[in-house]
């Protein structure tokens, strides 16, 4: 599992430094440095780009897994460059800034946009398996999530867009209807497609989304 | 005709004629209106389409509004991409309180394929769960389990594209819609007659009316793009070259031909129930495609008198 980022374009990312003028800049070594967004070539390259700018660099760093509660003791052996920066840019996921924001006494900006959480099924090649929607509904979809592989998210099976197998709005991407529909085939267990399924609940966990395991 | 309604036409055994309209941007409604006074008295249904091809437009119900006060028989498309459960049924009620009485129950288009391609999509239904929340309606609840103050009775419809590829998983969509109380299904454009009687084969079990789609071909051009382009829509190479074979000037005469010629063979050939006529932004046409089709005794563009002249 990857939280899958891309980078912010650069109007943004200069945009959102806009009068700090000293940037601390930490990377990711996980999910970052595999999307190569984040990782130590990534975090050079801002580091040219922000000099460029006329800002000056105090300091950089990959993390191993930002997102980590360890990341609070691997940064403090940057204390003194974190302190002389004006703010700290993240170049990994949003769980990684949510986790250096919530103990940086400096504001922290991301380098990165966060698209989805996804499974890699080939080099570089990464696609989203769950949506984390609350009401798992492999059991009858023959284990392949139409909420996140359907571009409608639908339930009962395909829409009329479906185009030999693909869908309707990239010819690159599988229908997931069709997906699951050859699958159950396979099974012998086309009758768990004939089955109505209701909607589902959109607030199983209301947000704010928060979920405490009892000791 | 008069006072029958479109589930009473439907079940009447006559050969059945929808055909639609597409609201306008903007606030000029004369040509939305024009074309609801050519079609009303011609067909037994005028459909109203969603925000077509996710393009944001004048809204379906307010087109039905205007079909059903100048006295024509409208059907609400209605969509699950722009409206949550709340918002659906919402419009339900008021729908029936204006006596808008049929209702096409569609996923709808992508929103990324329209004009306003950033803006957030709802899906929270799909079209069969549609059909059932309007079924469930019917029954005096709403959908969070609350009694209604007045409830609604709706002829509730569907489509269904007998040309998709894969066929089979389209097919149990199909049957999963009728279970959930379609009446009647409006299908994408067909062209391949033979294919479509091998679908009507099949669909004929179940005790629902099917109106072939029938979509108005204006160009060689336009045949080959909808063929390549729009998935579930095929339009056969004989077609394509008849449309290319017509002088210059005449391709859209030629169109009207072939959509009139399609409709006599699906009547005369009892292939299926009725059809439906998707002439897009050429709807003062259907006079002369219905002409064509020998559904009407006149063949003029715009018939002098208001009665409705269907054959039987």
């Amino acid at each position: 599992m990857k939280s899958i980022t891309k980078q912010k374009p650069l109007e943004e990312i200069d945009r959102q430094l806009d009068g700090m003028d000293r940037v601390y800049l930490v990377g990711c070594g996980t999910c970052a440095t595999m999307t190569r967004t984040g990782g130590r070539e990534e975090v050079l390259h801002m580091k040219e780009h922000l000099q460029g700018l006329g800002k000056m660099v105090t300091g950089w760093t990959v993390v191993p897994i930002a997102c980590d509660e360890m990341t609070d003791t691997t940064l403090r052996e940057s204390n003194g460059a974190i302190k002389n920066a004006s703010c700290v840019m993240v170049m990994s996921c949003a769980l990684g800034v949510h986790r250096l924001a919530s103990y940086i006494d400096k504001p922290v900006t991301p380098a990165l946009d966060t698209l989805f959480i996804g499974l890699e099924d080939g080099p570089g090649s990464f696609h989203e398996v769950c949506a984390q929607c609350g009401h798992c509904v492999l059991g009858f979809t023959a284990g392949i999530c139409p909420v996140t592989m359907c571009h409608k998210h639908l339930l009962n099976g395909p829409c009329g867009g479906t185009n030999d197998g693909k869908c309707e709005i990239d010819k690159t991407k599988d229908c997931a209807w069709t997906l699951i529909y050859q699958r159950l085939k396979d099974q012998g267990r086309l009758d768990v497609m004939r089955r109505y399924q209701p909607p589902g609940n959109s607030h199983v966990v209301p947000r704010p989304r928060i979920a405490r395991i009892s000791p | 005709m008069m006072g029958q309604s479109f589930r009473e036409v439907l079940q009447s055994g006559k050969f059945v004629v929808t055909s639609e309209i597409g609201p306008p941007k903007g606030t000029n409604i004369d040509k939305m209106c024009h074309h609801i006074d050519i079609l009303k008295d011609l067909v037994d249904g005028i459909n109203v389409t969603d925000h077509q091809s996710s393009v944001m437009r004048f809204p379906s119900i307010g087109g039905c509004l205007h079909v059903k006060e100048k006295g024509g028989e409208p059907i609400l498309q209605m969509t699950c991409r722009d409206r949550n459960q709340m918002a659906l049924q919402g419009e339900l009620l008021l729908a029936y309180t204006r006596g808008i009485r049929n209702v096409l129950c569609l996923t709808g288009d992508s929103i990324v394929v329209g004009d306003h391609k950033s803006a957030a999509d709802v899906f929270e239904f799909d079209s069969a769960q549609l059909l059932r929340a309007v079924r469930h309606l019917e029954t005096g609840k709403d959908l969070g389990g609350n009694d209604l103050d007045g409830g609604v009775q709706f002829c509730a419809g569907a489509i269904v594209t007998p040309e998709a590829k894969p066929f089979e998983p389209q097919f149990i969509k199909f049957e999963k819609k009728v279970e959930a109380g379609a009446e009647f299904f409006q299908t994408q454009a067909v062209y391949d007659l033979d294919n479509f009687a091998k679908f009507m084969d099949r669909a004929r079990q179940f005790r629902v009316k099917i109106l072939a789609g029938i979509v108005l071909l204006v160009s060689a051009r336009m045949a080959k793009y909808m063929t390549e382009n729009v998935p579930g829509i095929f339009v056969p190479q004989n077609l394509i070259d008849e449309l290319a074979a017509a002088p210059k000037g005449g391709a859209l005469n030629k169109g009207i031909e072939i959509a009139g010629r399609m409709i006599a063979e699906l009547k005369k050939n009892a292939i299926c129930d009725g059809v439906h006529i998707m002439a897009i932004g050429k709807e003062e046409v259907v006079p002369d495609i219905l002409a064509a089709a020998g559904l009407t005794s006149g063949g003029t563009a715009h018939p002098a008198s208001g009665k409705t002249l269907h054959a039987s």
